[in-house]
C-alpha cells in the first residue's frame, strides 16, 4: 500500500502536531500524572480552538456535522492526538469532542431526538454496557441478562460489569437476552435511562488505569419501554459487533501515538545520557532496543493504516482491524517497556509519562476484545469458519 | 448504595501525627472534633512528601480540622472519585473542601440521578 500523504493530510497533522505540543503538553506540567480531565477553563478555551480549526467532533458522521474527514486521516491524526501524558486513554482531553456512542446512529428518529442529538449537544452522557461477570470475550454466549417482555414494556434483569462512564451517564446502551433459545439471534439492545427505578451503580472498580474507571452495575427488574429497543427485537448481537470491530482501529492508533513518543523519549534521552565516558546511543544493547522499537511501531503503524484504508473504501476490514489491534498493543507495550529500560530509573518515576503509559498498554491487550479473540477472529478468516 | 467507604481510625490531627505519615500516595479524609468531614482528598503523583505534606497542606486550610483518617494506595485518582461519590450519596452534597468541584463532575453510585446535577 501507499501511505503517501496527500498535501491536505501533511497540512492537517503539522496543525495537531503543533497543537498537541504547544498547546496540551505544556498544561500536564501542572496537572497530577494521572489526571485524564483538564481544567474547565482550558477545556472550554481549546474547544474553541478545535472548532475553529474545523477539527471538532471527528468521528460525528458528516450528515449530522462532523468535518467529514476520513477514517485513514482520522487515524494519522490519532497517532498525533495520544502523544502526551494522558494520550491513550484521554487523547488530548477530549477537546476534539466524540462521536458518542455509534450505535445511536442506528436509531430511529424518535430515539435520535431523545438521545443521540443531546449527547451531540454535550447534553446527555451514556455508556455502552455488554460485558457481564460471566464474561465479555464471547458475549453472544456470556451475556445472561434478561429481557422478558410485558406488555409494551421489557422487564430487564441482570449485571453487567467494567462499564466505563456510567456513574456519570444519563443513559446506556445495554444488551440483553431476549430469546434463550436462539444463541447471538436471542440478544437485543435496549436504551436504559439511569433514572429508571431498579438501575443501580453499584461499586466503582480500581484497575492499573486510575482514571476512567469502570463500574459494576445492577438491573432489578427495570421496566423499559418498547420505544427504547435500539434496532430490531433479537438482532442486538449485530450492533455489538460492528461496534466492536470499528473501534479497533482508533484504539490501535492510540498505541501507536504512545508509542512514537516513546520512542521520541527513549532516542532523545540515549544521546545525551553518558555512561563510562560516552553516550547510551553509542551502546549496541541501547542501539537494538531503539531497532526493536522502530520495527514494532512501523509495523503497528502500516497494519492500522491498512486497517483504516480498508474500512474507507467499503471493503471488508474485520480480519486487518483483529491484527492492527493485537499488534499495535503488543508493540506498544514492547516499545513503552524498553523506553523505560533506556531510562532507567527515571523511566519508572511519576516525573515521566513512561509509566502511565505501561500500566495503561497492559490494559488495551485485553480491552475491545482480548488479543486472544483477535487470533480468533484471524484464524477463522485465514483457516475457514469451522477449521477444517 | 455500596461504594466501599473508608474505614480507617481516626487520627488525632497534630504535628507528631503529620510527620509519622508516609510518604506515599494515596487519600485521605479531614474532619471536626465532632467528626464531621471537611475534605476528602488525595496525595498524588506530584505531592512533594505524599501523604505526609498533602494532608499538612490540606489540613492548613481548615480552621476547624481536628483529625484525620488515610489509605495508602496507588489508584487514588479512582478511589479519591469513589469517596467523593458515596459522601455525595450518603449526604446530598459533597464536603466544604470539595464544593467548588461541582456535583455534576462526581460520580453516582447507587440508584437515581443526582437531582442537583441538573443533567
Amino acid at each position: 500500500m501507499d501511505f503517501e500523504l496527500s498535501p491536505e493530510q501533511k497540512l492537517i497533522l503539522e496543525t495537531v502536531r503543533r497543537f498537541v505540543r504547544e498547546e496540551i503538553v505544556p498544561l500536564e506540567a501542572d496537572l497530577d500524572p494521572d489526571a485524564s480531565e483538564l481544567p474547565p477553563h482550558h477545556r472550554e478555551r481549546l474547544v474553541a480552538m478545535t472548532k475553529e480549526l474545523g477539527f471538532y467532533g471527528l468521528d460525528i458522521p458528516e450528515e449530522y456535522g462532523g468535518p467529514g474527514i476520513d477514517l485513514t486521516t482520522r487515524t494519522l491524526m490519532a497517532f498525533e492526538m495520544a502523544q502526551h501524558r494522558a494520550g491513550l486513554y484521554a487523547p488530548c482531553y477530549g477537546v476534539f469532542g466524540g462521536a458518542g456512542l455509534a450505535q445511536l446512529y442506528e436509531a430511529d428518529d424518535d430515539q435520535k431526538e431523545r438521545y443521540l442529538y443531546p449527547v451531540l449537544r454535550g447534553e446527555k452522557r451514556g455508556f455502552f454496557a455488554l460485558t457481564e461477570p460471566s464474561g465479555g470475550s464471547d458475549p453472544a454466549r456470556a451475556i445472561r441478562m434478561t429481557a422478558v417482555r410485558d406488555g409494551d414494556d421489557w422487564i430487564l434483569d441482570g449485571e453487567k460489569t467494567f462499564i466505563s462512564g456510567a456513574d456519570k451517564a444519563d443513559f446506556g446502551i445495554v444488551f440483553a437476552r431476549t430469546d434463550p433459545e436462539l444463541g447471538r439471534k436471542g440478544i437485543t439492545c435496549f436504551l436504559v435511562d439511569t433514572d429508571m427505578p431498579g438501575f443501580r451503580v453499584r461499586r466503582i472498580v480500581h484497575t492499573l488505569r486510575s482514571t476512567h474507571y469502570a463500574a459494576e452495575l445492577e438491573f432489578n427488574r427495570v421496566r423499559v419501554p418498547g420505544r427504547n429497543v435500539l434496532g430490531e427485537v433479537n438482532q442486538g448481537f449485530a450492533i455489538a459487533n460492528d461496534r466492536l470491530s470499528r473501534n479497533r482501529i482508533p484504539y490501535a492508533a492510540g498505541c501507536v501515538g504512545v508509542a512514537l513518543k516513546a520512542q521520541e523519549m527513549a532516542i532523545a534521552y540515549a544521546k545525551t545520557r553518558k555512561t563510562f565516558g560516552d553516550y547510551l546511543s553509542t551502546r549496541q544493547a541501547v542501539q537494538w532496543m531503539i531497532v526493536d522499537n522502530e520495527i514494532d511501531l512501523r509495523t503497528a503503524r502500516a497494519l492500522t493504516l491498512e486497517a483504516a484504508a480498508r474500512a474507507d473504501t467499503g471493503r471488508p476490514f474485520r480480519t486487518e482491524a483483529a491484527i492492527c489491534k493485537l499488534v499495535a498493543s503488543e508493540g506498544a507495550s514492547r516499545v513503552v517497556d524498553r523506553a523505560m529500560q533506556i531510562h532507567g530509573g527515571y523511566g519508572m518515576t511519576k516525573d515521566l509519562p513512561l509509566e502511565r503509559w505501561y500500566r495503561e498498554l497492559r490494559i488495551r491487550r485485553v480491552g475491545e476484545g482480548p488479543n486472544e479473540i483477535q487470533r480468533l477472529i484471524v484464524a477463522r478468516d485465514v483457516i475457514g469458519g469451522s477449521f477444517h | 448504595m455500596t461504594g466501599v467507604r473508608l474505614a480507617k481510625p481516626w487520627l488525632d490531627l497534630d504535628e507528631a501525627a503529620i510527620a509519622a505519615l508516609p510518604g506515599q500516595l494515596g487519600i485521605y479524609e479531614i474532619a471536626d472534633a465532632k467528626g464531621g468531614t471537611l475534605e476528602l482528598g488525595f496525595a498524588g503523583g506530584r505531592s512533594r512528601f505524599g501523604l505526609r505534606s498533602a494532608i499538612a497542606e490540606a489540613a492548613a486550610k481548615h480552621e476547624s480540622a481536628a483529625r484525620f483518617r488515610y489509605e495508602v494506595t496507588m489508584q487514588y485518582w479512582s478511589r479519591f472519585e469513589e469517596l467523593l461519590a458515596v459522601y455525595l450519596a450518603d449526604h446530598g452534597e459533597l464536603p466544604p473542601g470539595n464544593a467548588d468541584r461541582g456535583e455534576q463532575r462526581v460520580g453516582r453510585l447507587g440508584a437515581g440521578r443526582i437531582a442537583a446535577a441538573g443533567r
